[in-house]
């Protein structure tokens, strides 16, 4: 029985919380993205009856299986580990946080397990139009899937349609709609699912590269390039477009995070975006005077712009959001001091509260709950000690945040120009472009995190926005033995990987004539 | 009425269902035991795996989905239990994360661990998921050993609500020998379920003839654990919440009183029972019979749930703590929001069409048994 909170324990529940999510992340968006990109060419089948797209449909989808397993393999314990690592998190917003996991299962999992099952073993048993639907409602059971998560981590991003219970102790869910439509999970839903399309696309752009460079298999390549380059495309500009949606989101409801990914210390009015910098390493505290960046390159208020829709709009900086005192459109903000004392105030009046029922002394706990009730905006800040816990790690969060903004522009770039030159029949003939496509698989991996990086290294150290901080939230278990757990599960999830690389390079090799067409 | 305690009372039913549902489909479990044991040769294997392979995926969105519902309709429940109990978990999470990728990996080329690696893998997570997800489940009955104080979290220093007191961090439940009983029981019961599927689903006679064998082996000691366990449950006291304070407290006899208050219980534990009994039995005596996966799958469906609703309802704590018996949580104590519950009603309205699909699909893919060609020709198959 561990009595005490212990920060190494914290540390390890974050690291392999943190850890699994980035191992699921390898998969997912793949299994999203080729989903969409294998369903299209059997529905190209289905429409002209060319036996070429279904062979090239099979090619992605075998791709698509070996791919699958581990995913499922590592959603596994992402689903359990609310429980077994934030154990107080579960039951303080289980009343919200469980439904969409539950309805996932519901609605997402068991669509998915029941259709792929068709997909793979019922090109004879079952009839053509099935089977298309079939693909296709895989591929949507994946990606509603995708919608719930979502929805749960945009509310812990962006808690609405809730109000917390002082009798039960938890957060309680008073508007499922809001919660459902909340700006952030929308954005969230689509910015994160077309991330998957890109990366789907840029995998399949740079396999069938290599069959290129390798001189088979033309027209299959030739084929599944055109495809997905179009698809690719159409993704990454709409990718861009929501990812300005996010940016927006986060300069509305999480001033920390957005000053964190441009390593903005001084707010301003009209502040400009760093297109590239380097952070000062030596910069260690919100109110020394080292400057914050070695070097930097910036575009002239279009932080302002992004954030705010103005160009001249105000943008807090880090020392501004802690010491207060600047305008915004709900009003002048309370300095850190003050938000930790509103939130001692709530959690103290808590505690007053349920010894005043447990009394039945009825007039004090209306005046408790009262109490608790306005301060409740800043319930987790009174479990801060130092102005400094606001602050994530600058490096972790700012550097993510650039890497996938210019990749999300080069991809942008690359297939446009790979479309271009495919229609024109010239890219069969360019190798050094075959060669960037090929090598740029990874890089769409790279985005994906990073971008998980952001929103989530970015709001430390809330587990529930302004709520709920991370170390409140962990079980009661030794750090010890979550260090344990991190360990076996890294060299399962490492060799699993391995594994799965070695498979899928094997499979490629063999390339889509080891799909036999059956007729 | 739709009142708040008529909600927590659907939701407990409701994962007393998937809890069914779940021990039917760990067939699939009891099957993946016996692949070194009931084939002999290479072909017979890949018959094996290939048949099982074709259904795990429902037994593994089963028990995720019993998982998220328990999150949402008893959070505390689901961070007591998970993060207490965190070592036996972990151990079962682990054995099917294993499992996840052993079916599609195992004789493909490349896979870096070969495909006896693999197998194994499948063997471990049949032997240690159903042996110790029984164990877990007998906990309900027998209570843990854990503290719940809703107060802890306004103490900024130690503000975790549930806390697990024995270090063991839930393998301590192996000490309890009524635990392993039904974890015994279910092991053997899912074996005992995978030998009728097998000789329902297989197009090969020595595996049939071998599964029919196997039958025996695995249905034998099934009864004997389970009735050990049921009869020993039905004299022991069991855990009563007081309807008014909520208090709880012991009491002799409470779940065969509960099976005997409440006669619907009683009908579908008895019906799931003798469901299970007949398709054994009937498969075992004659030749000819391959129905008996049915009867004994929807018996199973039937007697878990009745199991599990003898503890929740009827004033009866449904997660003990042995220790600390206070703490237990009960239907009322550790459900969610009558908001939330009502919400994942309307939800719950899909779940017949969620069956139906599956139910189509399954026939579709089903309509003649599997044998060793059909395998062999199938580029898909594992
Ligand atoms: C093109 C310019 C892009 C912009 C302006 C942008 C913007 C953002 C922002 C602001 C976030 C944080 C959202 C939050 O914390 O709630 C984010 C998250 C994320 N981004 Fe991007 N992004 C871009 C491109 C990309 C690319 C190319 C990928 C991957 C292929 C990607 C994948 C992700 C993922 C997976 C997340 C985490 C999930 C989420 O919060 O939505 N993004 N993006």
């Amino acid at each position: 029985m561990e009595l005490l909170l212990d920060a190494s324990l914290v540390n390890w529940s974050r690291a392999q919380f943190a850890m699994t999510a980035m191992y699921h992340w390898l998969f997912v968006p793949l299994t999203l993205g080729l989903g969409m990109i294998m369903s299209i060419m059997e529905t190209l089948y289905v429409k002209t009856g060319k036996e070429e797209w279904k062979k090239a449909a099979k090619f992605w989808m075998t791709i698509f299986g070996i791919n699958f397993a581990i995913g499922v393999a590592t959603g596994i314990i992402l689903e359990f580990e609310f429980g077994t690592n934030w154990s107080n998190y579960s039951w303080f917003v289980g009343d919200i946080f469980g439904a969409p996991l539950a309805i996932e299962g519901i609605l997402a999992f068991f669509l998915e397990a029941t259709f792929i099952s068709i997909m793979f073993f019922g090109w004879k048993k079952v009839g053509k139009n099935f089977h298309l639907a079939s693909t296709w409602l895989t591929t949507l059971g994946a990606t509603i899937s995708a919608l719930w998560i979502l929805v749960a981590n945009a509310w812990m991003q962006y808690p609405t349609g809730m109000t917390f219970n002082p009798d039960t102790v938890r957060n309680e869910m008073i508007d499922f709609w809001s919660i459902l439509f909340s700006p952030v999970a929308i954005n969230k839903f689509f910015h994160t699912v077309i991330s998957g399309w890109v990366l789907g696309a840029l995998f399949v752009v740079g396999i069938s590269c290599w069959f290129l460079l390798n001189k088979r298999e033309k027209d299959f390549a030739l084929r599944s390039i055109r495809v997905s380059a179009l698809f690719g495309l159409i993704s990454s500009l709409l990718l861009l477009y929501t990812g300005d949606g996010s940016a927006y989101n986060v300069a509305q409801r999480q001033p920390v995070k957005l000053a964190a990914m441009e390593g903005l210390y001084e707010g301003k009015n009209g502040a400009g975006l760093i297109a590239i910098g380097i952070l000062n390493p030596e910069k260690k505290s919100y109110n020394d005077t080292l400057a914050p960046y070695l070097f930097k390159v910036e575009i002239p208020k279009l932080l302002s712009f992004l954030g705010y829709r103005d160009a001249n709009a105000f943008v807090p900086g880090l020392k501004d959001i802690i010491e207060g005192g600047y305008q915004t459109a709900s009003g002048e903000t309370l300095s850190f001091e003050e938000k930790r004392e509103r939130g001692k105030q709530a959690i103290q009046a808590l505690a007053d509260y349920q010894q005043a029922s447990q009394k039945k002394d009825t007039v004090a706990a209306k005046m408790y709950k009262d109490r608790l009730m306005k301060n409740y905006a800043y319930f987790g800040y009174g479990y801060l000690d130092h102005p400094q816990q606001l602050i994530p790690n600058l490096s972790l969060v700012f550097y993510p945040f650039h890497i996938m903004v210019i990749l999300g522009i080069y991809f942008i770039v690359l297939f446009a120009g790979v479309l271009i030159l495919s229609y024109r029949k010239k890219l069969e003939h360019l190798s050094w472009l075959q060669w960037i496509c090929l090598l740029t698989i990874p890089l769409g991996y790279v985005a994906g995190e990073a971008g998980w990086m952001v929103a989530e290294i970015g709001r430390q150290p809330w587990a529930i926005q302004d709520i709920l901080p991370v170390q409140v939230a962990v079980s009661s278990i030794s750090a010890e033995s979550v260090r344990l757990t991190f360990f076996l599960f890294l060299i399962l999830f490492t060799s699993l990987l391995v594994a799965e690389i070695g498979i899928m390079v094997k499979q490629i090799k063999k390339g889509p004539e080891a799909e036999k067409i059956e007729e | 009425m739709i009142t708040y305690s008529f909600l927590q009372h659907y939701w407990w039913f409701l994962i007393a269902l998937l809890g069914g549902l779940l021990s039917f489909l760990l067939f699939v479990q009891g099957g993946q035991s016996m692949i070194f044991s009931l084939s002999k040769t290479e072909d017979e294997k890949r018959l094996l795996v290939n048949v099982l392979g074709r259904k795990w995926e429902y037994t593994f969105t089963t028990l995720v989905t019993f998982g998220g519902a328990i999150f949402a309709s008893f959070p505390l429940l689901y961070s007591t239990s998970f993060g207490g109990a965190y070592w036996v978990w972990m151990i079962i999470l682990f054995c099917f994360t294993l499992q996840a990728v052993s079916y599609e990996f195992q004789t493909k080329a490349g896979n870096l661990l070969g495909k006896n690696t693999y197998r194994f893998f499948l063997f471990l997570n049949g032997l240690l998921g159903t042996f110790l997800l029984g164990v877990v489940i007998a906990t309900f009955f027998t209570g843990s050993d854990f503290v719940v104080d809703k107060a802890n979290i306004s103490n900024p220093l130690s503000p975790i609500i549930s806390r697990w007191q024995h270090p063991w961090h839930g393998l301590e439940a192996l000490l309890n020998l009524r635990n392993v009983c039904l974890g015994l029981a279910v092991f053997f019961l899912s074996r005992t379920l995978a030998a009728l599927y097998f000789i329902n689903r297989v197009d090969h006679e020595m595996l049939e003839k071998r599964s029919r064998k196997y039958l025996w082996y695995n249905a034998i000691p099934f009864v004997v654990f389970f009735l050990a366990f049921v009869i020993w449950t039905f004299l022991s006291d069991g855990f009563a919440v007081h309807p008014v304070s909520g208090e709880v407290y012991l009491s002799p006899h409470q779940y065969f009183l509960n099976l005997v208050e409440m006669p619907a219980v009683m009908t579908t534990f008895l019906l799931g029972i003798v469901g299970v009994l007949y398709g054994i039995i009937r498969t075992l005596f004659s030749e000819n019979y391959r129905k008996g996966i049915w009867f004994a799958g929807a018996g199973t469906v039937l007697a878990v749930l009745g199991l599990l609703l003898l503890v929740g309802f009827n004033n009866t704590a449904l997660y003990p703590s042995a220790t600390h018996v206070q703490s237990s949580l009960t239907l009322s104590n550790a459900s969610s929001s009558e908001f939330t519950l009502k919400v994942m009603s309307i939800v719950s309205l899909i779940i017949p069409f969620v069956v139906i699909y599956i139910f189509y699909a399954w026939r579709a893919l089903e309509k003649k048994r599997t044998n060793v060609e059909e395998i062999n020709e199938d580029p898909h198959a594992y």
